[in-house]
């Protein structure tokens, strides 16, 4: 096993082997999820929290999910129904769950840099579900996942990430681990959404998405917030659905080829049509499931470091 | 009681003293500066402390010209007495507070306590009040009243003032007292609800920039309206390139304005704030490289007039946590000195005559302080440095309430010895004692 630290909070300071390491396993877990029984003993006994400061369906029930399909037993905690709406901190919140003995702390986040503060202070592992605008490593991995299972590798590949690049956690964690499988990387979005060096990243930016998807083998089409209008970064919806919004025609030019991607929740018909959301060319559902593998493989990767790699078959 | 400082290396460009001068303090003044002082029956007079300044610098009491002492209303973070505590030590004869204590310095009754209880402390307090009535920006404060109790500046520290009709006003009231106006340049607008300087390393680590441009059009506003009402406008704790040019422009102008650097905006930059370490997290926010650079050669060149702590203490809660909800702010008093011996003395970029100029003689121009520096019959506020005393910053050991400093676990050689304020030793390390005396 060569996922060695106590935390996994993003793929900024996880390598190649690493990532390969977590995208296998991932898909032993994924045959897990194929048969009629579709749950395994493996973290009988360890204890998962998820600790959720921010509404989130899709990746607290994938996480929930996974530590169940391993047998792990899962709390959630949201922030709406705990003591956080008490006043209580982020670090007492989780010292409060450590000492309840849990092995493994999800933590979703608006503050960048809150699931490293979490590391640092609780001995329990920390897994990143998503700090602010910093990093997203599990949306990233299933993302990489699916690509890679799709189309067969991810070194060369032309990936095109769309829309709120500022705002993203998503953008910035795919961007991380694409580079380091040696996947090209493009950003487009209106000019006020990208944000300040970004090329430093080792990404091209573009502000015209017909150019930008010339050439794309795979295009990720991020989530646009209604908030991010109103404060002034862009004119109208109506304008961003037009020069960034992903449609049946731009599919069309584009070919058939190219992999359609978007991490959810969709805004249909805004940042992405329908037709193109539910095309054949779409891969979002398989991205939701696919979920579930990267975190059974997360959660088996930190919470069952001492256990042989023979007890997951 | 006399003492006499014997054998250090006296500098003070004021009184253009750069060499060996033995001082005689004596009744709170100094009696005698002379390259040998010989007394009679000295080693055993015993109404005569000897300080035996050998490979010491003294300088004048040093002055912080950009201080927060939080009281009233914040003694959780700081009070006169801590925050006075640790200005001695980090040496330091006397500090500026900003008016941005609850209630806001924006009236006598603030001022006067202020006054009253600086009096007991270890170190002299002058008093910036406010420009707008609660540094809220939209009324006057009572200027003329403020200048009777006695400020030194007016400043909305903190809480620039946005309204453009309102600071040119302001301006041009203050004029009739000739108060120069500190400026906290900030365009709040441009700001938001950043908490990093903008750059790569913002877009790294996820946090919501500050741009440059939020400093700098105020700078420029600010220059244009001093310009206008002819009145001295300092610029506070400015932070970037481009402010330094529009500073450099408008003094080819003729524009009366003069600046001061912070020594973290002088030696971090954004990069620090890996690790979402808060103590990183300050305002002006520390900038790029290319921004430390420009300040720094400027610093050297003889651009800078004034480093000031811009000293912000905060609790250990305050500051614990998630970074973009934790406060903006630096303790800096206590490693000021240190830090400009470190980076600037040591290093050769400037010399002792440059940081006295920055730390005493240009803030008490600014502030229109009448000190005479050192010599026969001024008031005896001294300042001695050890610049072969290592020592590692640690947090727990700062006098001040406020251990939010980003420079923990930097080791610095140089460190102050002794402060003393008005003929008394009101800080003593000889021998590593590290001793608040008053």
């Amino acid at each position: 096993m060569t996922l060695t630290k106590k935390d996994f909070l993003g793929l900024y300071d996880t390598d190649a082997e690493e990532i390969e390491e977590i995208l296998n396993t991932a898909r032993a877990m994924k045959d897990i999820l194929t048969r009629s029984v579709k749950k395994v003993p493996t973290l009988r006994g360890k204890t998962v929290i998820n600790l959720f400061y921010e509404p989130s369906t899709r990746t607290k029930f994938s996480f929930n999910l996974a530590a169940k399909r391993l047998s792990a037993d899962v709390m959630s905690i949201s922030k709406s129904t705990s003591s956080i709406t008490k006043g209580e901190s982020l670090l007492d919140t989780a010292k409060t769950m450590e000492v309840m003995g849990s092995d493994v702390v999800v933590v979703r986040h608006s503050s960048p840099g809150a699931a490293k503060f979490l590391a640092e202070n609780i001995s329990a592992a920390v897994l990143n579900a998503g700090d602010g605008a910093h990093s997203h490593p599990t949306q990233a991995l299933l993302d990489m996942y699916t690509i890679r299972e799709k189309l067969g590798r991810l070194a060369g590949l032309k990936v095109l990430i769309v829309g709120d690049i500022a705002h993203s956690r998503v953008a910035r964690s795919n961007i991380w681990g694409l580079k380091k499988m040696g996947a090209e990387v493009s950003v487009v979005g209106p000019l006020t959404l990208i944000p300040t060096e970004i090329e430093k990243m080792g990404v091209k930016v573009y502000s015209n998405l017909d150019k930008a998807l010339e050439g794309a083998d795979v295009v990720n089409i991020l989530r646009i917030q209604m908030e991010r209008q109103e404060s002034g970064l862009f004119p109208s919806i109506r304008e961003y659905r037009e020069l960034y919004g992903m449609n049946k025609e731009r599919l069309k030019k584009a070919g058939k080829d190219l992999l359609v991607m978007h991490p959810g929740p969709m805004n249909r018909g805004i940042e992405i049509e329908s037709s193109v959301a539910d095309s054949s060319q779409s891969v979002i559902t398989e991205q939701v499931k696919n979920g579930v593998a990267i975190r059974m493989a997360l959660l088996y990767l930190l919470a069952g470091r001492e256990i042989k790699n023979e007890d997951i078959d | 009681m006399k003492i006499l400082i014997k054998n250090g290396r006296t500098v003070d460009p004021k009184n253009n003293l750069d060499g060996k001068y033995d001082i005689l303090i004596k009744d709170g003044r100094i009696e005698e500066i002379a390259e040998e002082i010989k007394i009679p029956g000295l080693t055993t007079d015993s109404s005569i402390e000897i300080i035996n300044a050998g490979g010491r610098i003294i300088t004048p009491g040093l002055i912080d010209m950009h201080t927060h002492l939080r009281e009233p209303g914040y003694e959780e973070k700081e009070t006169i007495k801590t925050g006075c505590e640790a200005a001695a030590a980090g040496g330091f004869a006397a500090v500026t507070a900003m008016p941005n204590s609850n209630p806001v310095a924006d009236n006598p009754a603030v001022v006067e306590h202020l006054k009253l209880k600086s009096t007991r402390s270890a170190v002299k307090v002058y008093s910036v009040g406010s420009i707008t009535k609660k540094s809220e920006g939209k009324t006057l404060a009572e200027i003329g009243t403020l200048a009777k109790a006695g400020v030194k500046a007016l400043s909305d520290d903190g809480q620039p003032v946005m309204n453009s009709e309102i600071m040119r006003r302001a301006m041009e009231y203050a004029r009739a007292f000739d108060l120069p106006i500190l400026s906290h340049c900030e365009d709040l607008n441009l700001s938001g609800d950043g908490v990093m300087g903008e750059g790569y390393y913002s877009t790294l680590f996820g946090l919501t920039p500050i741009p440059k441009a939020s400093e700098e059009v105020m700078v420029a506003r600010d220059i244009i309206l001093a310009e206008m009402t002819r009145i001295h406008l300092h610029i506070c704790h400015m932070s970037t390139e481009g402010s330094l040019s529009l500073v450099r422009d408008a003094r080819k102008r003729g524009v009366n304005v003069t600046c001061e650097v912070t020594p973290h905006h002088l030696i971090l930059t954004d990069k620090a704030v890996k690790d979402y370490n808060t103590d990183t997290k300050v305002n002006p926010p520390l900038r790029s490289k290319k921004d430390v650079e420009a300040l720094k050669q400027a610093l050297s060149e003889g651009e800078i007039d004034a480093v000031a702590t811009d000293h912000a203490p905060h609790t250990y809660e305050d500051k614990l946590g998630e970074y973009d909800q934790a406060a903006f702010g630096i303790s800096g008093l206590e490693t000021a000195v240190s830090l400009i011996y470190e980076n600037f003395i040591k290093t050769g970029l400037i010399g002792w005559n440059e940081l006295v100029k920055l730390m005493y003689v240009n803030p008490a121009r600014i502030l229109r302080l009448e000190v005479e520096g050192l010599k026969a019959g001024s008031c005896a506020d001294i300042t001695v440095f050890n610049p072969n005393n290592s020592w590692t910053v640690e947090k727990e050991k700062l006098k001040s309430k406020g251990k939010n400093t980003p420079f923990a676990g930097f080791e610095l050689s140089g460190k102050n010895e002794i402060t003393i304020v008005e003929g008394k030793i009101v800080y003593d390390d000889r021998g590593g004692k590290d001793e608040i005396l008053y």
